[in-house]
Parts: structure tokens; C-alpha cells; sequence
């Protein structure tokens, strides 16, 4: 407690100074410049209309009038086709910087977009089982300065909630309060465990984030430059994670899902340009809780799946490839005969590609970040 | 917190500085079950539900228009673009948006947030507002932006002191939750209208499972309580045929018989004939009483009671409900076959729910009303009404999912959302300027319960303005 407070008095004293043009306190030098952020699709994206398995002979007839949306779309390899709308993706993919897995699928073997979501924020077998984030307790096997995370959003998600402390950051249209009554509001809480930890939190973004408010965030590329700019230099924050929702296709899914995914690929390429230098050692993980069914419903949409597919994307992704031990779409192959069907653990390609992005024993992370997990990670190499 | 704050924070919307204490707390909260108005002063200005589906028909029959058009100029090879503008939204979109926001949506959220300022049985307002979080719709999908208030004040207020099972009726025939998820377009694959298409453009027209698996998961039984996906798709075809009157668009558009517009229809046309099976039960009922039969039986199942004693015990009891009151609950439920005011009293005769120490970390929505009554407002401008609770991060009825905003703390209790809060509190603070002192209002909201540390913070605080932001913020106000 007592290390609590002496630091929040520091904290406290910087603050004073930065509005008073003397330099601000710099956070302990970074050991490596790697930074990790995680896209959560929520809502159960359709894999097979992302990185759309042209090449399976089953799938023009099950798909009908879905597959036409395919055309114009980057061929990865001869076997797949990635959706024409992620054209800034399709680049990276080009110059090997985009990694698609494929039939990929959390332990999640039902159909409500609730559970899923906890299962695939907490890194358990089944929802509610597992009560902290996996992205929290990544911050375990990392260095002191190299977890340092973020949630782009007012309140912080399942996958970053724990015991370590993680700061939330969401662009406020409100003036901002005076720093008096900051500094009220501080003492105010100090005696509050809770409220303390919180403000110490958002007093540190705070401080980190200068005026971004500005920035708007309402769409794609406004909140993939935000998230550039908290992520960017040396006193940044490494981990990120930023929520995208609207991906639940029950209907009218054609011209929906075109507009998600420009959304995303915008997101990704302000990113990357925000990003500079550090995109280099950058890994993003796009993901979602599973994914649709094989055949489009009879409202033009999907309804909730199985399987579906994961993105890794960046400078530091060995890129150019997509990893799919296909399952085939024949009426036969599908899981209970509507869905695609899971071949690959989410959880081995994540601790897979978080291992070898961080250097350390992917048993060991998948043992930490997917504690129940039976698989093991993926041996293919993800990350350059 | 003694009974009295009790009674006006945790189960009411927060103390006015103008109200009495309650001298005897449980016989004020039961004594609400008689003062509670379904349709108070308050909604008096909420357009009718006719007038905003007629909006709501004719852009989609304007939309529908551009599109034919559009399609036309494309086959003739005409390369012109189609009216758009940067953001990618046809003009007619923009414009149908602009208005029903600020006619319906904006007017809607603002008269929800004066009936909870000025209402007369604020224990009962709260549990309409727990009710219309359990029946979420998401205003954000395009549709249901200016129907999504008419769900609470049409479908929910009037039953809130009624039987759960004619709630939860109301609720699904409600033309904002038919529209939101997908029913109205739902088509049994053997219903006449689709062996007539079929047969005539060879196209196939099928059903569409989310109002149905929504209505098990999330408003009945909830989720993994024994129902199979082969329920959801009986279900989902027992539903087809409920739709809405006058919209415009879908098949029954063309079904003769449609009521007012926005009124429940049930369409024969796209209904799928024959009996259903759900969860070992058979439904040999036609047409609309079919559904309604398992809405019924839905209402009453020992799932749905345990399942919506657990989410009030939760409300009331903290964020790990206390299982003996849940079973509390479950029993009142189930004796009284879903009795609604049954169940609430079986809340507040938990102790339980009476420990001194908060239960709950307040949401957004219930700390801004608990500040606005605080500091005795009546009435908030709609547009800022709309402003305020988007900045805090919880837009009304905008939760993003059917699921509703989560009733725990960790979903509110982040950095960012704190610092949103004092932002807010110091406005506050600064509208009301020096007409209140905050030492005073202190001990008047939160009756018994100010810490020395929230007492001297506000007597030290550099202005009346930021006393009050002071107190808004404390430990003992953010909490409940």
C-alpha cells in the first residue's frame, strides 16, 4: 500500500509539472519496441465470407449469390480469396505481412454471442469459468515495461480485466475538468481501494495521451490512428485491445459486411501509418467469438456458426500465407451439419503467435493464457 | 447506509434534497405499487407509435425506390454514381435519420430521463428501467431508432406491476423488438407465400432464428439451461407469421387485414403450417396462438424464474447474487406463476438487500439521475439529456446487443469512465453555481452516510460549484 501511494504522489507531482512546461516523467527505457494489439470482432463474424474458400468445389452452390462478392477480391494462393473490401489487408498479405488461419475456433461450441465472447475474453473452456483476461495475464510473462496495456474504449473488456492494471482511454467530448479538481478527486479516493486504482489508471493515460480528444474516433481509421498514437513511442502503451462490433450478418449480410470490413481495413491501415517505425515489431490479432453458418439464411444473412477465420497482421507476422487444415464444405463435413467445422484451436494460434512474438516457451503461454486448453500451440512459424 | 438511504438509493433513483425521509422504508416501497403511473406527465410529448412507423414505411419505400433507379441507370449502362456523400449514405437515408432522431429518439430519451426525475414511485421507474435493459433493443440498428423508446413506455411500463407472461407478450408482438430482431422478415419455407414464390421466381425464402433463440436465451430461460438448437428452429417457425402492419416492405406489406400502422399482425401467408415440438412439449395450435402458447409456457418454466430472480438479485444484492435469495426469489416467482409484484416484494423482504455496506457501483444512467435528482432538477433538455449519457458510455438504449448493458461493476467501473463522471459532475456543479450548499445537500442524499473524508473534501473544496462536483463524485454517491 504504502509503494501505492508514494507512487501516485509522484505521479501527482509530474502531472503539476507538465502543465507547467517542465518536462514530463518518462516511463523506464523499453527493453524491445514490440507491441501487441488485439481487434475483437464481437458479434460473430463471418470467416467465410472474409477469407472465402473459392477454391473448395462446394462453395459457389452453398453460398449462391454470397460467392459473387468474392470477385475482384486479392487470391491468397489458389485455394482462397480475401474479401475485396479489405484492399489495404490485401497489400500487407502481399508484402507477407498478413497471416489469415483458418476453420479456427475457441473452445466455444454454442451459439450465444455472450458466452462465446467470454470464452474467447477469458481464455477458458467454457463462459464464466475462467474469471480474468487472457490479455491480462499476458501481462504476467512480460517484462515490467513491456506491459503496459490499453483499452480503446470508456471501460475496459473481459480479455484485459485481472488483477494488473490496465488503463482505458476513450476520446471525451466534454471539457476537460480543472486540474484542481483533479487533484481533489484524487485525495478524495484515496482511502477507496477501488476508486483509487481507477484514477491512479486514468490519471497515467491521462498524462500519456495529451489532447487526442480531438480525434473523434467515431469510425474505422479514426480509431486505429488513436489507438497509433497512444501505442506510439517510447513512453506508449505496448498492448492494446480495440472492440469492433456490428458483425452479427442476421440479415441483409452482402452490403453489411462490406461496409465492417472497409471499417477494419481502415482501421488497420491508419494503424500502420500511425504506427511508422513501430509497425515493424507490431502484431495485430483479429478475432472473433465463432463464426456462421455455411448457407445464408432466408433474409439474406447468416445465422450464429462454428468455426471462422483469424487475422494476424503487422511487421513482425511472417505473412503471405494462410494456415487451414480445411475441413471441406460437403454436407458431410460440416459440424452439426450447418457450420463450419473447427480443424484449429484459437487458443494454440494465439499462444502461438504471442510466444513467438515475445521470445518465450509457447507451452508455457498456453499454459498461462488458456489454462484448460487440451491442444498444443502451433508449431508453423507466425511470427518473422 | 441506514434503511431510509437504503429504501431512496439502492431501491429508488437517489434522494431529492426536497423529499421527506421515509419514516418507515419497506411500507414507502410498497406503498409505490399504488402510486406508480404507466404513463406519467412526463411521456406526454412522445410521438405516437402510427405516426413514427409511418416515417419509418415511407423511407423504406423511398429507399426501395432509389434502389430500383439505381439498379435501372446501371443496366442501361449509365456510369453516373448514385446519390451519395461522403459518408457513404444516400440522401434519403440522411435526411429519414436526421429526423427521426431528433423527433422521436431525442425526444424519447429526454422524456425517460423526466419521468425518472419527477417520478412517483421511483423503486417501481427503476425496475421499468430494469425491465426495458432485460428486453434490450439496440436503437443503433437503423430501423428501431425512433421505436425503441415506444418498447418501454408501450410494452413494458403498462405491465411492470403485472404478470410477467403478458410483459413478455407485449414485448415480443412490440413492433421495435420484431423489427430489431428480425422477425418481421422471418418466412416459414412451406407457408403459402413461399411455395408461391418458389414456384414463380424459383427463389427460396426461409426463416430466421435470432427473435427466437434471443427469446430463450435471453428474455425466458436464458442460456444453457437444456434447449437445443433443433428448439430455436422449432420456435423460430412457430413465430413465423408475427409481424408489423404498415411498414412497407416484406411480405406482409401484401397481406390483406393489416391493422394501424405499427400494430402486431399476424400474417397467415408466410406462417409455417403444421405442429411444432419444443423442449419435449407439442403445439398443435395454428396461426398466431401457437407462439403464443410457448411464450406462456416460456413465462412460467422454473428456468425463466431462476433466471430473472437472478439478474433482480443481482440489481439489488450485489454483483454475485446471494444464492439463498435467489432461491427466495425463484420460489415467490413460481408460487405466483410469475406475479411480478410478488417477486418484488420478495426483494425487499431480504435482508439482503438491506446490508449497510453499498451493493452496487451505480451505472452511468443511474448515476446521472441520481445527480440530477440531487440537486432537485425536474426536467433536463432533451439534446443534453441525449449528450450526457452518450459522453458517460452509456447511450440510451443504444447497448449495442440484445443482451443489454452488463449489471456488474466491472463493466462501469474503469479509468476513462471516472474521469467522464467528474467531468460531468463539475458541469453540474457549475450549472447549479452557488444556489446549493453542498455541505447541507450532503447529509439531506445521503442520509447517515457521509464519511469524514467526503465531508471535509466538500467543505475545502475552492467553490460551491466544485463542492458539489465533490459530492456527486464521492466513494458513497457512486455507489449505491
Amino acid at each position: 500500500m504504502l509503494s501505492r501511494r508514494v507512487f501516485l504522489a509522484a505521479g501527482g507531482a509530474t502531472a503539476g509539472l507538465a502543465s507547467l512546461g517542465m518536462p514530463r516523467m518518462a516511463f523506464a527505457r523499453a527493453s524491445t519496441p514490440r507491441r501487441f494489439v488485439f481487434i475483437i470482432q464481437r458479434g460473430a463474424a463471418d470467416g467465410l465470407a472474409i477469407v472465402a474458400p473459392t477454391g473448395d468445389p462446394g462453395f459457389a452452390g452453398i453460398r449462391g449469390a454470397f460467392a459473387d462478392d468474392l470477385q475482384g477480391g486479392a487470391m491468397l494462393g489458389s485455394f482462397f480469396t480475401l474479401h475485396p473490401a479489405l484492399a489495404e489487408i490485401a497489400k500487407l498479405y502481399a508484402g507477407k505481412q498478413a497471416l489469415f488461419v483458418h476453420a479456427v475456433a475457441s473452445p466455444y461450441r454454442d451459439r450465444s454471442h455472450f458466452d462465446g465472447q467470454n470464452v474467447l475474453e477469458t481464455g477458458g473452456s467454457a463462459a464464466y469459468r475462467v474469471k480474468d483476461g487472457w490479455m491480462n495475464r499476458l501481462l504476467g510473462l512480460l517484462p515490467q515495461d513491456e506491459a503496459r496495456a490499453l483499452a480503446l474504449s470508456s471501460t475496459v473488456p473481459m480479455a484485459l480485466r485481472g488483477s494488473r492494471e490496465v488503463s482505458s482511454y476513450a476520446p471525451s467530448a466534454l471539457p476537460g475538468a480543472s486540474e484542481d479538481l483533479l487533484a481533489r478527486v484524487a485525495k478524495l479516493y484515496e482511502a477507496d481501494q477501488q476508486l483509487h486504482a481507477l484514477w491512479s489508471a486514468a490519471m497515467e493515460t491521462r498524462m500519456t495521451a495529451g489532447d487526442l480528444a480531438a480525434g473523434g474516433g467515431q469510425n474505422g481509421a479514426a480509431t486505429g490512428a488513436l489507438a497509433a498514437k497512444l501505442l506510439a513511442g517510447e513512453n506508449g502503451a505496448r498492448i492494446a485491445m480495440i472492440e469492433t462490433g456490428g458483425w452479427d450478418t442476421h440479415s441483409g449480410q452482402r452490403g453489411r459486411l462490406a461496409a465492417q470490413l472497409r471499417g477494419l481495413d481502415q482501421m488497420v491501415s491508419a494503424l500502420k501509418a500511425g504506427l511508422g517505425a513501430d509497425w515493424a515489431s507490431t502484431l495485430v490479432i483479429v478475432a472473433t467469438e465463432f463464426g456462421r453458418t455455411v448457407a445464408p439464411n432466408g433474409t439474406g444473412g447468416t445465422d450464429h456458426g462454428t468455426a471462422s477465420a483469424a487475422m494476424l497482421l503487422g511487421g513482425a507476422v511472417a505473412g503471405g500465407k494462410v494456415i487451414a487444415d480445411w475441413p471441406g464444405l460437403g454436407q458431410g463435413a460440416l459440424y452439426d451439419g450447418r457450420d463450419l467445422k473447427p480443424t484449429t484451436n484459437l487458443d494454440s494460434m494465439i499462444a502461438a503467435a504471442l510466444a513467438q512474438h515475445y521470445g518465450l516457451d509457447p507451452a508455457r503461454v498456453l499454459a498461462a493464457l488458456f489454462p484448460d486448453s487440451r491442444g498444443t500451440a502451433l508449431a508453423q512459424p507466425l511470427i518473422a | 447506509m441506514n434503511a431510509a438511504a437504503i429504501a431512496l438509493n439502492r431501491f429508488g433513483l437517489g434522494a431529492r434534497a426536497s423529499d421527506p425521509l421515509p419514516a418507515d422504508p419497506k411500507a414507502w416501497l410498497f406503498g409505490q405499487f399504488d402510486r406508480f403511473e404507466p404513463r406519467p406527465q412526463a411521456l406526454a410529448a412522445v410521438p405516437a407509435r402510427s405516426e413514427v412507423v409511418q416515417q419509418l414505411g415511407a423511407y423504406i419505400a423511398e429507399a426501395r425506390m432509389g434502389r430500383q433507379q439505381r439498379r435501372q441507370m446501371q443496366t442501361a449502362g449509365a456510369t453516373d454514381k448514385p446519390e451519395q456523400q461522403g459518408n457513404g449514405l444516400p440522401d434519403s437515408t440522411r435526411r429519414y435519420l436526421r429526423r427521426s432522431i431528433r423527433d422521436d429518439y431525442l425526444v424519447m430519451t429526454g422524456a425517460r430521463v423526466d419521468a425518472a426525475l419527477t417520478a412517483a414511485a421511483p423503486f417501481v421507474e427503476r425496475l421499468v428501467h430494469f425491465w426495458a435493459n432485460h428486453f434490450a433493443i439496440s436503437a443503433d440498428k437503423l430501423p428501431v431508432i425512433g421505436l425503441a423508446g415506444l418498447l418501454e413506455f408501450e410494452a413494458i411500463r403498462p405491465h411492470v406491476l403485472g404478470k410477467f407472461a403478458d410483459m413478455l407478450t407485449a414485448v415480443e408482438q412490440h413492433p421495435a423488438m420484431l423489427i430489431y430482431l428480425d422477425q418481421a422478415q422471418s418466412v416459414g419455407p412451406d407457408s403459402p407465400l413461399a411455395q408461391r414464390i418458389a414456384a414463380r421466381a424459383g427463389r427460396q425464402r426461409g426463416i430466421n432464428e435470432n427473435l427466437a433463440r434471443e427469446i430463450l436465451e435471453l428474455h425466458t430461460l436464458g442460456v444453457r439451461t437444456g434447449y437445443s438448437q433443433a428448439d430455436v428452429t422449432e420456435f423460430a417457425r412457430a413465430l413465423t407469421g408475427w409481424t408489423v402492419s404498415g411498414l412497407g416492405r416484406g411480405p406482409a406489406a401484401r397481406m390483406p387485414g393489416g391493422g394501424a400502422p405499427g400494430q402486431f399482425a399476424f400474417a397467415g401467408l408466410i406462417h409455417q403450417p403444421g405442429e411444432r415440438q419444443l423442449m419435449g412439449r407439442r403445439y398443435g395450435q395454428q396461426g398466431e396462438a401457437q407462439a403464443r402458447a410457448i411464450l406462456l409456457d416460456l413465462a412460467v418454466h422454473p428456468a425463466t424464474a431462476r433466471h430473472i430472480s437472478t439478474k433482480l438479485a443481482r440489481h439489488f444484492a450485489g454483483d454475485d447474487p446471494p444464492p439463498a435469495m435467489v432461491e427466495r426469489l425463484t420460489q415467490a416467482y413460481l408460487k405466483s406463476s410469475g406475479d411480478l409484484p410478488a417477486v418484488y416484494r420478495a426483494i425487499v423482504e431480504s435482508p439482503e438487500t438491506w446490508a449497510p455496506q453499498p451493493a452496487k457501483f451505480k451505472t452511468p444512467w443511474e448515476w446521472s439521475v441520481s445527480a440530477l435528482r440531487a440537486l432537485d432538477q425536474r426536467e433536463l433538455e432533451a439534446t443534453l439529456a441525449g449528450a450526457l449519457m452518450n459522453q458517460l458510455g452509456q447511450p440510451t438504449w443504444k447497448p449495442g446487443s440484445p443482451a443489454g448493458w452488463d449489471d456488474i461493476a466491472a463493466s462501469w467501473a474503469a479509468p476513462e469512465a471516472l474521469v467522464r463522471r467528474v467531468e460531468v459532475a463539475q458541469r453540474l456543479g457549475e450549472r447549479a453555481g452557488s444556489t446549493i450548499d453542498a455541505r447541507a445537500l450532503a447529509d439531506k442524499v445521503l442520509p447517515g452516510g457521509v464519511s469524514e473524508t467526503t465531508r471535509a473534501a466538500i467543505a475545502r473544496a475552492e467553490s460551491p460549484a466544485e463542492g458539489l462536483a465533490l459530492l456527486l463524485v464521492s466513494p458513497e454517491f457512486v455507489r449505491r
